[in-house]
């Protein structure tokens, strides 16, 4: 059993260890390549996202990639595409 | 500085404003702010450091205004369409607040250019809505030693946060860019116009307390929020040893002009 803090909020997990890796998936995580990992307050390296471990009591905050709102439909006809 | 009636009436509820006072307005009048993009987060910023009698406003943009812009950059107006955007905003502000002298720069802020642009004023506010020019924008500051207020926005989300010289770093946080092809498509993407307003009045709330020298900035802390749930969140971030930029053994010396993944098809209608 482990209770790490992610993104503020107590989980539960029933082993002692969670990787960065099986965390993002089991909070559905919708693109891996669009976060930033903290783990008590250190980031962790993109590449050590399968090695690292999170315990018991660790916290853990995704930071999420924004970029701003022009990427989005400025495209008149995608935009037609998606009302029918 | 001798403030006219009108100055003193325009100013007024800051000059009575206890920690910012006339002292505080004299200094927002002397100060020179570079708002980089025109678009969702420049126009609310560029509005409310204008009302608030910013001496010196820079601003610079290379497109020109679209009609699904108005949805959000409420700096532009429906005549405005197909103008440029630094103009359309020029000509906002110069309404707003004659006191403001307005510096446009109708372009993209580039490697080559931007610590040139950078080095003329206190402050640079990141607008912009692409991740190539916001690294350029933080490489660019830690390099020149400017502080700036990033911001970024998508869907129902915002996140911002101050950097001054030795606090963590826009790289600090995300590394690097992301790849090209994680880059939310259109399908995925859009933005609640309101959110480009909660975001552009908190980075210039933070612009105008960095010119006042008044409270705590937002440094070393990541502020995010969800318009969906109105929960507002500050994560604690640490400058970055490991930073390509402002770390121990900084390998990014030089700026460069990443690849933009973009999924902007110009129409023409």
């Amino acid at each position: 059993m482990s209770k790490i803090q992610v993104n503020g909020k107590v989980q539960e997990f029933e082993t002692s260890t969670v990787s960065i890796i099986e965390l993002i998936k089991l909070n559905n995580v919708p693109q891996p390549e669009m976060v930033s990992v903290q783990l008590n307050s250190e980031f962790v390296d993109r590449n050590d996202f399968g090695s690292t471990l999170v315990k018991d009591n660790d916290e853990v905050d995704f930071l999420y990639f924004m970029g701003g709102g022009s990427l989005s439909l400025t495209n008149y006809s995608s935009t037609i595409s998606l009302l029918r | 500085m001798d403030y006219t009636e009108d100055q003193i009436q325009r100013y007024s509820r800051h000059i009575i404003l206890q920690d910012v006072g006339v002292e505080g307005q004299e200094k927002i009048n002397n100060g020179k702010v570079l708002i980089v993009g025109a678009g969702g987060l420049g126009a609310p910023v560029a509005l409310y450091l204008a009302a608030a009698g910013v001496g010196t406003i820079g601003i610079i943009d290379g497109d020109v205004v679209d009609l699904s812009n108005l949805q959000r950059q409420v700096i532009h107006f429906t005549p405005d369409v197909n103008k440029a955007k630094v103009i359309s905003a020029k000509e906002k502000i110069n309404q707003l607040n004659p006191d403001v002298k307005v510096i446009t720069y109708h372009k993209l802020l580039t490697a080559e250019n931007a610590l040139d642009i950078i080095k003329e004023y206190d402050f640079v506010v990141d607008g912009t809505d692409n991740f190539p020019v916001k690294f350029l924008i933080n490489d660019a500051c830690v390099q020149a030693g400017k502080p700036f207020s990033h911001g970024g926005i998508l869907r129902f989300d915002g996140q911002t946060m101050t950097v001054l010289p030795g606090t963590a770093c826009y790289r600090c946080v995300f590394q690097a860019p992301p790849p090209a092809n994680a880059v939310p498509t259109c399908s995925q993407a859009g933005v609640l116009g309101a959110i480009a307003g909660m975001l552009g009045t908190i980075q210039a709330a933070e612009v105008l307390k960095y010119l006042t020298g008044v409270g705590d900035l937002l440094t070393n802390r990541l502020l995010t929020f969800n318009a969906k749930t109105m929960e507002f969140r500050t994560i604690k971030v640490k400058h970055n040893h490991n930073c390509a930029v402002c770390g121990d053994h900084p390998t990014i010396t030089e700026l460069v002009d990443y690849e933009q993944a973009t999924c902007e098809i110009k129409s023409k209608h």
